[in-house]
């Protein structure tokens, strides 16, 4: 390894500093790939794990939060595959693809990759990586340091492509599940590309079981053609002591319709950070988070959005509800370029502190190089108006209920932005079971 | 025979301001009060302290309510009991829907009662008779509750959740406020509709004309937080005639 970086400190970085050492040589990719990997982790050991000094970083101090590194998980034996067979039932009963991610590795005898639409190709990123596909390079998301953790370390997950103008019906489901009690680490990287006029749904889900604490860093790389449209649906589910890193890079094209959607509600640290870049003329982007935290819980949303092109549109809506001592972190950046004329961007953060020890940390920011665009922001931190659960419960609505009702109102308003229907009624019902753990 | 609601002595305020002074009150049952008295009094004051609005502190007297401590129970508790309240302001619910709402209030009530819940259809089919009933545009029902409802439809609303509710004693705080001349027929129809040997009212209002169509039994004049007059329903005329400023000197 180079000479100059400077040593690493806490145990964690120790601990990964041993396992690329001892992993390494065994990852898939030829010497290419080895070099992307080896420059990847470099610029982690440069920086270390991200603290509370570094702003990107601010309230999600890994330094703090990350104890220890884990061995990567082993291969899923047959005791895997029976755990994973019914994971992603949040979904359950819906026409979906389904593609498993097991223990880091996609499992092609457990996923849905029959009759598969003509335009529409699926295969491991272990395969991609074989075939010395250069797959890992991040174009937005590089120099961050559990980004480049993950492009050092990355082993599996999905590549999709989506030929011009095809239209998948059936949308894809991404179904992410830890197994095993021993906790271990799994690093992901997952690719998207979607051809110009194509559209799809890709949907995604992560969990794993309680009590455990497994690292998941869980890498998406999304090229979206000029005219396509897709609507991507995450949802973190991971187990109570999970920590769970997501990092999703999205460049978009002209006219392309994006529509992202997040619900968090498991894990106990969790990053979602997104990168997007409105590349193209007449875009339209939006960004829809759903947060839903208790206990000690940790959830940050991190979005970078950069408008390059002109004339496009962006939306966010970021929704937290926090209950006891959980923390909901919202940090947005919307940059403007100045070619980006015409951009008409806009993003909301909303907090609802169920407990007084409940915190939401927002962190809205706009940067704008060009004159003739319309930006803006806001941001809202609350307790449940008093008022109105007393109308509630002047009904007859009991106290748990009525606040029930007033938080579906609240997040109802994010998961509306969902179009298809089934999904939005499967993200309501993952909403209810929330509020019934509450009860 | 125990009174459906006695009010002794009742005091109360609200950020260290005293509001209600020693207010007496009995509403047996199939009886209709209306308690009128100038603005600041202290009648919306009343029904809130009634209803459990939290934010007033009783300082003295006591409520019983079919003979049980009704300051004692939690609003959901007091409303499962028989008690409603039809709001001065009716509140707006962004994201709840008008429909959802009664279901789950109704349905609530039953479920404290120990009575079997509704079906979603059989609660639609009662809402939507009652809201022919009142005038009520069924679309209406989709929407968020009382939000960008006219101030006339916010009073509809709330007679609408009352009859389907069926209270035991309803108190009704300027429901004819807001509402135009056909409007207000309708909805005094409806409250008449509800009139009952085992239900009490206590109907709020500034306005002979609402007594027109709602007559009551009993004529109070409520102010600076007491009942200051009491009589039969000719009362309202003479105070439409006189006004109040003999009342509020008694009171001072
Ligand atoms: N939070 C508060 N702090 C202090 N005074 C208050 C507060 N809320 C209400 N009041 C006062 O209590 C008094 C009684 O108010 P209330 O609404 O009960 O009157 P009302 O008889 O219903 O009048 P109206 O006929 O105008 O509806 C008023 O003087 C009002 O200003
Ligand atoms: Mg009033």
């Amino acid at each position: 390894m180079n000479a100059e970086i400077r040593p690493v400190k806490t145990a964690a970085e120790i601990g990964f500093a041993d396992l690329f050492a001892a992993v390494r040589q065994s990852l898939p990719g030829g010497r290419d790939i080895e070099a992307v990997r080896r420059d990847a982790f470099d610029r982690f050991v440069a920086q270390g794990l991200p603290n509370s000094r570094v702003e990107a970083w601010k309230y999600t101090d890994l330094r703090r939060l990350v104890r220890d590194a884990k061995a990567l998980a082993p291969r899923p034996d047959a005791d895997a595959w029976t755990a994973a067979r019914n994971a992603g039932a949040v979904f359950a009963g819906l026409d979906l693809r389904r593609l498993l991610i097991v223990d880091g590795a996609f499992v092609p005898e457990l996923s849905d990759l029959a009759g598969l639409e003509s335009g529409v190709r699926i295969r491991a990123t272990a395969e991609a990586l074989s075939a010395d596909e250069m797959v890992l390079p991040l174009e937005m998301a590089g120099t961050d340091p559990a980004a480049a953790l993950n492009t050092a370390l990355a082993a599996d997950g999905v590549v999709i492509t989506v030929a011009a103008d095809v239209a998948v019906e059936r949308a894809i489901h991404l179904v992410f599940v830890t197994t095993g009690t021993v906790p271990a680490a799994m690093f992901t990287r997952s690719r998207l590309e979607l051809g110009s006029a194509a559209a799809l749904t890709l949907v995604e889900t992560h969990e794993g079981p309680d009590q455990s604490d497994y690292q998941v860093n869980a890498a998406l790389q999304i090229n979206i053609a000029d005219k396509a449209r897709l609507d991507h649906i995450k949802i973190t589910g991971e187990g109570t002591a999970a920590l769970h890193i997501a990092t999703l890079e999205a460049s978009i094209g002209a006219g392309a319709d994006y529509r992202e959607f997040g619900f968090a509600a498991g894990g106990a640290v969790v990053r979602n950070q997104i990168f997007l870049k409105v590349a193209g003329e007449g875009t339209t982007a939006s960004v829809h988070q759903a947060s839903l935290l208790s206990g000690r819980q940790h959830a940050d949303t991190t979005l970078v959005l950069d408008h390059v092109a002109a004339g496009s549109q962006s939306r966010e809506v970021f929704k937290a509800v926090v209950d006891d001592e959980a923390r909901a972190v919202f940090q947005g950046r919307i940059t403007v370029r100045p070619g980006a004329q015409q951009t008409d961007a806009r993003m909301m953060a909303r907090a609802l502190l169920l407990s007084d020890e409940a915190v939401a940390n927002c962190k809205p920011e706009l940067e704008i190089f060009a004159d003739d665009v319309q930006c803006g922001h806001g941001t809202t931190t609350g307790a449940l108006d008093d008022q109105l659960k007393f109308y509630l419960m002047a009904r007859g609505i009991p106290e748990r209920e009525a606040e029930a009702l007033l938080i579906q109102a609240f997040i109802g308003e994010v998961i509306d932005a969902v179009v298809r229907e089934d999904l939005r009624e499967a993200l309501s019902r993952a909403m209810f079971a929330w509020l019934k753990g509450r009860e | 025979m125990t009174a459906l609601l006695e009010i002794r002595g009742l005091k109360a305020e609200i950020d260290g301001r005293q509001i209600l002074n020693g207010l007496d009150l009995t509403v047996n049952k199939g009886e209709i009060h209306a308690i009128m008295g100038p603005n600041g009094a202290g009648k919306s004051t009343l029904s809130y302290v009634l209803s459990g609005k939290p934010g007033y502190e009783i300082t003295g007297g006591e409520v019983l309510f079919n003979g049980e401590d009704l300051l004692a129970m939690d609003p959901d508790e007091r409303a499962a009991k028989g008690l409603f309240l039809a709001f001065q302001y009716p509140l707006e619910i962004p994201g709840v829907a008008t429909l959802t709402f009664l279901r789950t209030a109704l349905n609530a009530q039953r479920r404290k009662r120990g009575e079997e819940e509704l079906s979603s259809p059989d609660v639609l089919k009662r809402v939507r008779e009652l809201a022919k009933q009142l005038n009520i545009d069924p679309e209406m029902l989709k929407r968020p509750l009382n939000v960008g409802f006219s101030g006339g439809e916010k009073k509809r609303n709330e007679t609408l959740q009352m009859a389907l509710l069926e209270p035991k004693l309803c108190v009704l705080d300027e429901t004819d406020s807001g509402l135009d001349i056909d409007a207000l027929r309708i909805v005094a129809d409806g409250v008449n509709r509800l009139r009952a040997s085992d239900r009490g009212m206590i109907v709020i209002t500034h306005y002979q004309r609402l007594l027109d169509y709602i007559v009551p039994d009993v004529v109070h004049v409520l102010s600076a937080g007491r009942i200051v007059k009491t009589g039969g329903k000719e009362l309202a005329l003479e105070l439409e005639a006189t006004g109040y400023a003999q009342y509020q000197n008694e009171a001072a």
